[in-house]
């Protein structure tokens, strides 16, 4: 009977001892955070995707509420709502962003661009890019074999089987940025979104001289720089053999898409120009000259067609 | 007899298809491509431009910094271009396509078959000459000679070992060098003796080339060379450098960036030698070498002495044209060697063979799930864990992949040959290396400043 009962004494002392202990420890090295931390973080999507550039909502959460000027925060799965929520919780300015969507600028489809061997390797982009061509001539060109749709954590994100090409699924996309970072033959882009997934950009990004060019791929940007000439809002520029449309200056035009001899502008979600009879090319300066009353009535046009 | 401790496999070695088949001089290409880039460090400077007439050996680009290696003119004719081509990966390298016009050799190449023994030059006048030439490690790797043979400060070479090896399956291209060549092979040892000024100079030879092994035996006795053949275990990768040095001598040569010269061992290939005794002794720079074209269904395997810049789809033709159907052509042997989807690439100083696999050779089996069965770990002879790495590469678990020692691997393949259940092992732990060696330079550049 004394062995249990000065069992019970010592137990209950050492309990009361580390009780009390634990407490002074507790109060000592007690952590002050901040409590609209957990609030912000509701606030956030809960992707863990990391588009923000931060390890995950919480960190973005601690982030929003350290620091006084949030504009260079974003994140992108929530978009500028969120942003806006959270800045009004913390009496901060919302950074302005406009819309982005992940945009797989390669357009050799299977028809366009021949197989000219066959891979075994292991099925991985990262892999097989700096091992060798690929499955095309076209050493620029998606190799699809997936890597984008392992890194998509929206499901937004699937390779064709069909087309042997990635292609986003823009009202899933969020514009995290994930696939853009583990495309190794960096072919995806962040570009404005439009609405109803409106787009026109160029679908190839072969630095390759024409002919090599074409000689990979019918669909390639050879970089005559036809599209460059007829954009009245200098969009568009060709360097290193290839054009680029840059998204924030597009109006969604469209002249560009006729003009192109291999059709490597693609245009989403709109109908393309009806083919004008061509004016006979010597009036082609005089053309860019009255450039700038014409960019005006397209873009308004354009605004129109958006409302 | 003699191998290394740890690993190694034992593929079927396929080597009779070719080694009975005298070394045969390829007619000269009328056209060749010389890539700048055909040796490990920065690719070599072009010193010749478009419309520039050149003469058989002549330098046509310059070593850019230490770490390079000269390149010659292996036919005489006129520059057409100084242009990106394709390579046998299909990727655009820089290269220097020469049309041929006869073939005029440069006047001071001694191109008589006698054979010349005595070399009077120092150490350095030899080192100059090899760089001079342009000579790197033939077996495949392409290191620059004469880096290899400037020994650093603070290190002495005890051993000198000629890498007579050829594990790798298929090829026979230094078998019949060492068979017909064996003099100019031998001096080629003498010169390199005397230029690292060692007294040990081993021949390594996998005992699957007996004839090769008594030639060599019988020449050193009759000539009286002081060199020592070693016959070594048949079994892959004996011939992969730090694999011959632990075998020959019993050292382990420490991990990157330690080199063979840390434990004085210096590793030359028996093709390079013989290269060294032409550069030496007879002024040739590297322009030619023994190219093995090989495979079970081509219709005549043969072993080619081949100008630099010839085409490999040349050699298949010659070899009787590719047979019907899954066709894989490989640039070196199965293990090691690359597969091409460019059979007008041309034939560089570390394309020691060509191998022609077809059919269910050609065709990799179907991957399925590891179970652990750890059978790669066995056969790696770097002793490391095969598909931890490759797992870890896949996961892009960078920072795990460097402290599992990633950068010690050889990529001998061993790992992905012995695997049952034909995972790519090899092809992650190869990104997981690259992607590594990227990030080890990056912290090496951030630190540097600092000191």
């Amino acid at each position: 009977m004394t062995v249990l009962l000065s069992t019970i004494a010592t137990l209950s002392v050492l309990g009361i001892l580390a009780a009390v202990i634990l407490y002074f420890v507790a109060q000592k090295f007690k952590v002050e955070e901040d409590p609209r931390i957990d609030e912000v973080e509701t606030m956030l999507p809960g992707a863990n995707c990391g588009g923000c550039g931060f390890a995950g909502c919480r960190a973005m959460a601690e982030a929003m509420v350290k620091q006084d000027d949030i504009s260079a925060l974003y994140c992108p799965v929530g978009g500028a709502e969120c942003m806006k929520s959270m800045a009004t919780y913390l009496g901060k300015v919302a950074p302005e962003k406009e819309p982005t969507v992940a945009t797989v600028r390669c357009g050799g489809v299977c028809s366009k661009r021949p197989r000219t061997n066959e891979y075994a390797g292991a099925k991985s982009c990262a892999v097989a890019s700096p091992l060798y061509v690929g499955e095309t001539a076209c050493a620029y060109g998606c190799l699809g074999y997936g890597d984008c749709v392992e890194a998509c954590q929206f499901d937004a994100i699937k390779v064709n089987p069909e087309t042997g090409i990635a292609e986003v699924d823009a009202d899933k996309c969020t514009a995290c940025g994930a696939c853009v970072k583990a495309c190794p033959k960096k072919i995806i882009e962040l570009r404005k979104k439009w609405p109803k997934n409106r787009a026109v950009y160029v679908s190839c990004v072969s630095k390759d001289k024409g002919a090599v060019t074409m000689k990979a791929c019918k669909a390639g940007c050879i970089g005559c720089g036809k599209c460059a000439k007829v954009c009245a809002f200098e969009a568009i520029t060709v360097e290193g053999g290839v054009a680029y449309i840059d998204s924030q200056k597009c109006k969604l035009c469209r002249k560009c898409v006729n003009e192109c001899p291999t059709g490597a502008i693609a245009l989403v979600g709109l109908a393309p120009l009806p083919k004008e009879p061509k004016v006979a090319p010597a009036a082609k300066p005089a053309a860019e000259k009255t450039a700038e009353p014409k960019a005006e009535a397209v873009k308004n046009e354009s605004v129109n067609e958006q409302k | 007899m003699k191998t290394f401790p740890l690993g190694g496999v034992h593929p079927s070695d396929n080597k009779k298809w070719s080694c009975a088949k005298p070394v045969e001089v390829l007619e000269l290409p009328d056209v060749v491509n010389i890539p700048l880039g055909q040796h490990i460090g920065a690719p070599a400077t072009a010193k010749v431009a478009k419309g520039d007439k050149v003469l058989t050996g002549q330098l046509i680009a310059e070593a850019t910094g230490f770490m390079s290696a000269n390149i010659h003119s292996p036919i005489s004719g006129t520059v057409t271009a100084v242009d990106m081509q394709l390579n046998g990966q299909g990727l655009r390298q820089m290269m220097i396509t020469i049309k041929r016009e006869g073939d005029e050799w440069m006047p001071e190449i001694d191109r008589s078959a006698e054979i010349k023994r005595e070399c009077n030059l120092d150490s350095a006048a030899i080192i100059a000459k090899i760089k001079d030439a342009g000579i790197v490690g033939m077996g495949g790797a392409t290191f620059p000679t004469h880096v290899k043979l400037s020994i650093p400060n603070g290190c002495k070479a005890e051993y000198l070992i000629i890498n007579g090896v050829e594990c790798e399956p298929y090829l026979t291209s230094d078998h019949r060098t060492m068979l017909e060549r064996g003099e100019e092979l031998l001096i080629g040892v003498e010169i390199l003796k005397k230029a690292l000024n060692v007294e040990k100079a081993i021949i390594g030879i996998e005992n699957n080339k007996p004839d090769a092994i008594a030639h060599l035996r019988k020449l050193i006795a009759e000539k009286q060379f002081a060199v020592t053949v070693e016959p070594l275990k048949v079994q892959y990768p004996q011939g992969g450098e730090k694999q011959l040095i632990a075998a020959v001598t019993g050292r382990e040569v420490p991990p990157p960036p330690g080199l063979p010269i840390h434990v004085g061992a210096v590793v030359c290939n028996a093709s390079t030698s013989v290269a060294i005794y032409e550069a030496v002794q007879k002024n040739k720079p590297l322009i030619e070498r023994v190219v093995t074209i090989t495979g079970k269904s081509l219709k005549e395997p043969r072993n080619l002495l081949t100008r630099m810049g010839t085409p490999v789809a040349k050699l298949v033709e010659m070899a009787g044209g590719l047979p019907e159907g899954d066709v894989k052509v490989v640039n070196g042997g199965p293990m090691m060697g690359r597969a091409m989807v460019n059979l007008d690439s041309p034939v560089t100083k570390g394309c020691s063979g060509v191998t022609v696999l077809s059919g269910k050779e050609a065709n990799r089996v179907e991957a399925e799930t590891c179970i652990k069965c750890a059978k790669c770990v066995s056969a790696c002879p770097m002793g490391l864990e095969p598909y931890l790495i490759s797992k870890m590469s896949k996961k892009q678990m960078w920072d795990g992949v460097e402290s599992e020692r990633i950068t010690d691997c050889i990529e001998c393949g061993c790992c992905q040959y012995t695997c049952p259940a034909g995972l790519p092992l090899l092809d992650y732990i190869r990104l997981g290396k690259q992607t590594v060696m990227g990030i080890i330079r990056a912290r090496a550049a951030a630190n540097a400043p600092k000191k």
